[in-house]
């Protein structure tokens, strides 16, 4: 069969809502904009795990510390599910890493803001995981199966990672007035850099219309974005706080991108950092596994 | 960077309960098999999601090629004989 025929019988399937599985025949370009996507957010669960991190050390109670840890080894959960979702497309984890640590691959924009105050974990666990909720649920549904299926796990747990945030904010809220005085500070901080996860005004994703045709994306950003808000607005007033009003400012999202935000530097140092003082125990560990293997053989 | 040998990929299978097959729900890179399952027991059953777990190298998988599934499946479909509900029995008669 020609490529043409074959690409047809491909959007057949998925107008028919079927699913793409590994093996099945896909497009070149289906193949790429899959894994370039789906090693991006499994690079954001990693770097993700920097900004909270941060904190948990310093985390105001045991019970607070235990909750943080918790949710942080979720994020690197999660990025475990999507790096071996993302190796059925024909690509090693090992490349997608490589790429992540020397920038050629992105990651969200949102991890490269700072976390100066405890209550800027629970602004992460509310606005941040609550809009990559937004993004992740009509991703369960996606055409790529193994891609549909790891998000059904993330989402899972994910609902944990918002309720704790605003479970924070909470606290924060009922609090002192200088507590209360936190928790609007980390909701101007948070605000805009959230908005700006849903991806760039509809009229600029140059992606978007391809990966709606291929169903891996179901909903535009700027649908998405504007639920979001309309979400948010009644929890932010449950909280007595105020949302900041005004417009996104899109220089900024680009200069994030482009490497320019507050943590860029620091968070691509950290990973890389983790990857080399950790590469003597990548390497101890093959050889331990290749002598154990030696010896059964031997004893054979 | 990438002049290092990786981990070994696993296939992972759990089974959730007492008396449910093992599933498959993922795979993790690991040095051996025992480390295997350690890890998937971090990745996979961190809310017990799981009593026990198998895991098995991925290249020790045998799949059948999507382009053959007419050829392995289709011999099936025109067989409805095989299902109980091809068989018209008057309400008359109980407990068939």
């Amino acid at each position: 069969m020609d490529t043409e025929a074959l690409e047809r019988q491909f959007q057949a399937r998925i107008d028919a809502d079927e699913r793409i599985e590994p093996k099945d025949w896909m497009p070149d370009a289906y193949r790429r904009a899959l894994i370039r996507q789906m090693a991006q957010h499994a690079h954001s669960e990693i770097v993700g795990m920097l900004p909270e991190g941060n904190w948990i050390t310093r985390a105001p109670t045991l019970k607070r510390k235990a909750i943080l840890m918790a949710k942080v080894q979720d994020e690197g959960g999660h990025g475990a599910y999507l790096y071996s979702a993302t190796e059925t497309l024909g690509v090693t984890r090992g490349q997608l890493i490589d790429e992540l640590l020397d920038g050629r691959a992105r990651y969200s924009s949102i991890f490269n803001y700072p976390t100066p105050t405890w209550a800027d974990v629970g602004a992460i666990g509310w606005l941040v995981d609550g809009a990559a909720i937004m993004n992740q649920i009509p991703l369960c549904r996606c055409s790529y199966g193994p891609y549909a299926r790891a998000m059904v796990r993330i989402c899972r747990e994910e609902s944990f990672h918002q309720r704790q945030g605003y479970d924070i904010m909470l606290q924060l809220a009922r609090g002192s007035d200088a507590q209360r005085r936190m928790a609007q500070q980390a909701l101007d901080r948070w605000w805009w850099p959230a908005l700006m996860m849903f991806g760039p005004p509809d009229a600029d994703s140059k992606h978007s219309a391809q990966s709606m045709r291929w169903k891996v994306k179901r909903f535009s950003n700027d649908e998405l974005r504007e639920r979001f808000i309309e979400f948010t607005t009644p929890q932010a007033e449950y909280l007595g706080l105020v949302i900041p009003q005004g417009e996104i400012d899109w220089s900024e999202f680009r200069d994030v991108l482009d490497g320019h935000g507050p943590c860029n530097r620091e968070r691509l140092a950290a990973r890389r950092r983790a990857h080399d003082q950790g590469r003597w125990v990548r390497e101890a560990a093959l050889a331990h596994a290749a002598k154990r293997e030696a010896r059964l053989r031997e004893a054979v | 960077m990438s002049t290092q040998r990786e981990w070994p990929l696993y296939e992972v299978f759990i089974r959730a309960r007492g008396g449910l097959d093992h599933k498959h729900v993922g795979s993790i890179h690991a040095a051996d098999a025992r480390m295997a399952i350690e890890h998937a027991r971090d990745v996979y059953t961190r809310r017990q999601e799981g009593i026990s777990i198998w895991v098995v190298k991925s290249s020790e998988i045998v799949a059948s090629d999507p382009a053959e599934a007419d050829a392995l499946f289709e011999p099936a479909r025109d067989k409805v004989y095989r299902h109980p509900t091809f068989y018209d029995i008057p309400d008359e008669v109980k407990t068939l």
